[in-house]
C-alpha cells in the first residue's frame, strides 16, 4: 500500500511541508493541508479552470498536478497576488471592472491572468481572451474580466521596466 | 474526483526510466508525463494503476533542439514551449499556430508534446501534426531502442503499437523547406474543445504548381493520417479556389468517418470536406 511522505516546497515566498499520500493533488494539499482555501476546486478534471496556481512561473491546473510534484517548486496561489490591504494592480482592475460576481471562478481567473501578463504584458485582446478561455465564469459574461484584464497590462510593463533597468 | 491509490516512482535517469518501466509495467505500471489526460481519467476512475513513473524529474526529456535535418522534441518537453516559434522558418511557424488550439492554457503549459502521441487521442492536434510531417518516433526500453514512423506508431483509438516495457523518450519531426506553405484549420463547438476534425496542409510551389503536398486530416477516423488521394489531387497542380474544393471533396470520400451520438458519418464527412478546403485557403494568407 502507499503511504504519506512529506513534500516541501515554497508557497508565496513561505517555506511549506505538507505530509500527503502520492494521489493528493496540488490543489487539494493547498487547500486542505495548508489551508490556502483562495484556490477553488470546481470540476477537479482540468476543465474549469477554478483551480488554477502558478508553479515556477507557469499557470497550471492545481487538480492536475500531484502534490508531490511540487517537491522544491516555487507556488503562488491567489493569496500571494496581493492582500485585502494591497490589492494587486490585477486585483483593482477587477475591482473597478466589475469582472466577479460569486467569486468562485476568480482566483483561478486572477492566476491565469498574473502568469500571462508577466510572461507577455504586450498580449492583445485575442491572446487575452484566447487564454481565458480556459477558465468557465457563470457570472459575468466574460467581458469586464477581459477589460480588467487588458487595463492591468500597464503595470506588468512597469514591471518589466524596472527589472530591465 | 479524486485519483486511487498508487505507487509513484520518480526516476531521474533514461536508463531508470526503463529499468522501472520493466518492473513496474507488468505490475499495472504506467508513464506519467504531463498527466493532463491520464489525471483526469484517474480522477474519474476509469483508470487506477497500481504504480506511476513520473518522468519529470528525468534529465535530458525537456531537450528540444535540431538535430540535422529534423527538430527533436524530448519527452518533457510541453506544449507551451511552442507558443512562439522555437525555429525559424516554417515549422517553428507552423507549431506556434497548431499549438493555440490545443486545450486551453494552463493545460498547455503541463501537458507535453510526447504524451499527446503516447495517449493517441484521435482529435490530437499533435498527432495530427506528427502523422502530417512523418514524424519519427524514438522509443525505449530496456531491450534497446527503436525509431519508429507515426504510421507504425498510432494503430487507433488511444492505441499506439508501444509494448508494455516501452516509453516514447523522443519525436523527431523533418524541418521543412524555407518555401513550404502550410495551413491549419480546426473545428470544434467551443475553444479548447476536443476537434471534430481538423486538417492540417503543406506544400510547396514550384513553377506555380503545386509540389510535395501533405494533406493531413485529424479527429475524423481512428487514428490522424495523411490522405493520399487529396494530395493527389493538389500536386502537379496550381493553387486555385475550384482546386481546394476538389481537395476537400477527395478527402470527405477518402475517410471512414468516426461517428458518435453528436455526429454523423455524413457531418463528419462534411466537416473534412470544409477543414481541408478551409486549411488550404489559409496556406495562401
Amino acid at each position: 500500500m502507499t503511504s504519506a511522505r512529506p513534500v516541501h516546497f515554497t508557497v508565496n515566498g513561505a517555506a511549506a511541508t505538507v505530509t500527503v499520500e502520492p494521489r493528493t493533488t496540488l490543489a487539494d494539499a493547498l487547500r486542505n493541508e495548508l489551508r490556502l482555501t483562495g484556490t477553488h476546486l470546481g470540476c477537479e478534471h482540468g476543465v474549469c479552470g477554478a483551480c488554477t496556481v502558478i508553479v515556477d512561473g507557469a499557470a497550471v491546473r492545481g487538480c492536475l498536478v500531484l502534490a508531490a510534484q511540487a517537491e522544491g517548486r516555487e507556488i503562488t496561489t491567489v493569496e500571494g497576488l496581493g492582500s485585502a490591504a494591497h490589492l494587486s494592480a490585477l486585483q483593482l482592475a477587477f475591482r473597478k471592472h466589475h469582472a466577479l460576481q460569486c467569486g468562485f471562478c476568480t482566483a483561478g481567473i486572477l492566476t491565469t491572468a498574473h502568469a500571462l501578463l508577466t510572461e507577455e504584458p504586450h498580449a492583445d485582446e485575442d491572446r487575452i481572451r484566447e487564454v481565458i478561455s480556459g477558465n468557465l465564469c457563470r457570472c459575468t459574461g466574460y467581458l469586464p474580466i477581459i477589460a480588467a484584464i487588458m487595463e492591468a497590462r500597464i503595470a506588468y510593463r512597469d514591471v518589466q521596466c524596472e527589472a530591465a533597468q | 474526483m479524486k485519483p486511487a491509490p498508487f505507487t509513484r516512482h520518480v526516476p531521474r535517469t533514461v536508463d531508470e526510466v526503463v529499468s522501472a518501466l520493466a518492473e513496474f509495467a507488468p505490475l499495472d505500471g504506467r508513464i506519467l508525463a504531463g498527466g493532463q489526460s491520464l489525471v483526469p481519467i484517474m480522477a474519474f476512475r476509469m483508470a487506477r494503476p497500481a504504480h506511476l513513473i513520473d518522468i519529470n524529474e528525468v534529465e535530458g526529456l525537456d531537450r528540444l533542439a535540431v538535430d540535422g535535418d529534423y527538430l527533436s522534441i524530448g519527452a518533457r518537453v510541453r506544449h507551451g514551449a511552442f507558443h512562439k516559434p522555437v525555429i525559424d522558418g516554417p515549422l517553428g511557424k507552423l507549431l506556434a499556430f497548431v499549438v493555440s488550439h490545443i486545450a486551453h492554457y494552463p493545460i498547455r503549459m503541463r501537458g507535453t508534446f510526447c504524451g499527446s502521441l503516447a495517449h493517441a487521442d484521435p482529435a490530437s492536434e499533435w498527432c495530427l501534426v506528427a502523422a502530417t510531417l512523418d514524424a519519427s518516433l524514438v522509443v525505449k526500453s530496456v531491450r534497446g531502442e527503436r525509431i519508429v514512423p507515426v504510421t507504425d506508431f498510432l494503430e487507433g483509438i488511444m492505441s499506439t503499437s508501444l509494448a508494455e516495457d516501452e516509453f516514447l523518450a523522443e519525436a523527431r519531426l523533418p524541418l521543412l523547406p524555407d518555401d513550404t506553405k502550410f495551413g491549419f484549420y480546426e473545428f470544434s463547438r467551443r475553444a479548447g474543445d476536443f476537434a471534430m476534425s481538423a486538417a492540417l496542409v503543406t506544400y510547396r510551389l514550384v513553377d506555380g504548381v503545386i509540389a510535395d503536398a501533405h494533406v493531413g486530416i485529424g479527429g475524423a477516423e481512428d487514428r490522424a493520417r495523411r490522405i493520399l488521394e487529396a494530395e493527389d489531387v493538389l500536386n502537379g497542380n496550381a493553387p486555385s479556389p475550384d482546386l481546394f474544393v476538389a481537395a476537400g471533396e477527395a478527402a470527405a470520400n477518402a475517410i471512414e468517418p468516426l461517428e458518435d451520438i453528436q455526429t454523423t458519418a455524413e457531418y463528419r464527412c462534411d466537416l473534412v470536406r470544409a477543414v481541408t478546403r478551409r486549411a488550404l485557403e489559409r496556406s495562401l494568407l
